[in-house]
């Protein structure tokens, strides 16, 4: 899961820190939104926070007071039932209030189930009918191009979702046009709803089929800060051809009773498993204040 | 009578806009020789993006580039833009309302000789169900312009339905389209024919053929099918009391429903939809598909003369 040839990352380790207390922060967002929906997709959300966490509090350019800024960067949360993750960290980053996020799925709130661009500042566009967040990260990098604009495209998709033809078509058209402002990133957790990727339609071996498809692909551990970061550094220096991350990950990733369970993935907390979760995370907390 | 395919109108249309604003790109799925959007390519290559023969992936494409500021054009046959690409339009175009033009060639049995799976009787339906979405059927090459034109104004989704072969010219330059508008292109006292695409010159020349019957036949160019013109339709029900529509499309969904929609709730009058039953097309040549489906000036006579007679007994 090393990246061949790693570029350096320019962090210190205090910034360090403060990414894994964020990521911690945004699980147990994650963890009570869900709990207090009493609906929702948990493991999905929680695999993706160590790579939101870096693309929102360290490499990407917004403003959360004008969520519509010409050269923000862009980020297309393909996998749209990742909500939550997206929400927590939208909240985190200023675009809108802590409280809203007990609102979410609830009649009348901002939160809709999946992304809904009408509904909620710093969501691009809807997403959560899976496969089309890709062709709709190639349309707008290939109109920022055409604009002359150093606005990079980011797009996250989940694993299950590489069986959508949707997707293919659209690797397809990233290489063909080159678009090396656009960075994907694959969730690999290797769950969908009913069992492992690799059981109900294999799509490995995932990294020779997009380096087919014209891909500058890297592999990385989707949880660590600094192989994510230099990943997306190499992404962001690599001219002529998209890159693709595919971040092996951790379904339900930072509370032990969600890791690697199949049911999780559509599933929230009940009274019970958010008192234990919380728990957790609180402990993952007072370890990163004692040793760092 | 000049005789244009709409599809050619869309072809200049789309190069009048290029020459105008530089925010229009064009999208087409390898068809782009067809679609007349070639037209546009040859003239502006940069602003125009073969997406190959993958038309959900076009559809969603297109969404990125409004997303980017740019005001995208989409084409392919009728049937693959609304049918095969139909859920993508639907998540990420319609339900963001994203300022995305889908003018479609090829719709209906006047395809011709590609046969039933290239003709689209459905197409109407299927983006007029859609919230967000608007629907204008032009009825020859003038209109097809004006609508061309007049869609920038429109910050959302909008489908116009093009064809292929060539039909007469009806309208000359002075012609307004207004969204949301249908027009009275012939008075009458006795039947409403309200007719989209291209059955507005067959229902015109209907018209004809009962005006030498006795019958006073009111002719309605419904080219806004979404939205629709409630006013008009209330108008001409309660001046006639009698309605007929007709469209080259299926009888389930298009025009027809439209306008029985409207009436059912508020003016009830009988209406008459005439359209393709419930059946998919056939190849053959496009004057004779418009004869076999009974869609030709002289059918279209017959059948209104006999729903008449049917109420009047």
């Amino acid at each position: 899961m090393e990246i061949e040839n790693p570029l350096p990352v320019d962090i210190s380790r205090q910034e360090l820190i403060n990414l894994k207390q964020k990521a911690i922060t945004i699980r147990k967002k994650i963890v009570k939104m869900l709990y207090l929906a009493g609906s929702g997709h948990t493991g999905g959300s929680l695999s993706i926070v160590e790579i939101l966490v870096s693309l929102y509090f360290k490499v990407m350019k917004y403003d959360p007071r004008n969520p519509q800024w010409e050269e923000r960067d862009r980020l297309i949360l393909s996998k749209g039932h990742a909500a939550p993750a997206l929400y927590a960290v939208l909240s985190e980053a200023g675009f809108f209030s802590e409280e809203d996020l007990w609102t979410l799925r609830k009649l009348g709130s901002h939160l809709q189930g999946h992304p809904d661009s009408k509904a909620t500042p710093g969501v691009e566009i809807s997403t959560g009918s899976l496969g089309q967040g890709l062709g709709i990260a190639n349309g707008l990098a290939l109109g920022l191009k055409l604009k002359k604009s150093s606005s990079r495209v980011y797009v996250i998709l989940g694993d299950g979702e590489m069986q959508e033809g949707m997707v293919w078509e659209a690797a397809m058209a990233s290489g063909h046009y080159r678009l090396d402002n656009l960075c994907a990133i694959l969730d690999n957790n290797n769950l969908q709803i009913d069992g492992k990727v690799s059981d109900i339609m294999s799509i490995y071996p995932i990294e020779d089929k997009l380096r087919a498809f014209g891909w500058n692909v890297l592999t990385i551990d989707g949880h660590d800060f600094e192989s994510i970061l230099s990943a997306l550094k190499i992404a962001e220096k690599t001219k002529g051809k998209p890159t693709f991350i595919v971040a092996k990950t951790v379904k339900g990733k930072g509370v032990s009773i969600f890791e690697n369970k199949v049911k999780y993935h559509g599933v929230a907390p009940n009274e019970e498993e958010y008192r234990i979760a919380m728990e957790e995370l609180k402990q993952q907390e007072e370890e990163l204040r004692k040793y760092g | 009578m000049d005789r244009v395919a709409t599809r050619d109108a869309y072809g200049e249309a789309l190069v009048e806009l290029g020459e105008k604003y530089s925010n229009i790109v064009v999208l087409d799925a390898d068809l782009s020789g067809s679609t007349r959007t070639s037209k546009f390519a040859r003239k502006f290559p940069e602003r125009f993006f073969n997406m190959g023969v993958a038309e959900q992936n076009m559809m969603v494409t297109a969404a990125g580039f409004a997303l980017a500021g740019f005001i995208p054009y989409v084409s392919t046959f009728a049937i693959f833009a609304t049918g095969r690409a139909w859920e993508p339009i639907r998540q990420s175009i319609a339900y963001s309302n994203i300022n995305v033009k889908i003018v479609a060639s090829h719709a209906g049995i006047t395809v011709g000789e590609d046969g039933g799976s290239h003709q689209s009787i459905e197409d109407i339906a299927l983006m007029r169900v859609i919230p967000n979405m608007y629907v204008f059927v032009p009825a020859d090459a003038v209109e097809t312009k004006k609508i061309i034109k007049k869609i920038m104004e429109i910050d959302g989704p909008c489908y116009v339905r093009t064809g292929r072969s060539k039909v007469p010219v009806i309208f000359d330059n002075s012609y307004e389209f207004t969204p949301g508008k249908g027009k009275i292109v012939r008075e009458g006292k006795d039947v409403a024919i309200i007719a989209t695409g291209i059955e507005v010159y067959e229902s015109l020349k209907a018209a004809e053929i009962l005006e030498k019957k006795g019958i006073s036949a009111l002719v309605v160019n419904m080219s806004s099918i979404k939205p629709i013109d409630r006013e008009l339709i209330e108008e001409v029900a309660e001046r006639t009391g009698k309605i007929v529509t007709v469209e080259e499309h299926s009888i389930y969904g298009g025009l027809g429903s439209a306008v029985s929609e409207v009436i059912g709730e508020t003016k009830p009058v009988p209406v008459k939809i005439i359209g393709i039953r419930d059946r998919f097309g056939i190849s053959g040549k496009a004057e004779e598909l418009v004869r076999y489906f009974k869609l030709d000036t002289e059918s279209i006579a017959r059948e209104v003369e006999s729903f008449l007679s049917r109420i009047n007994d």
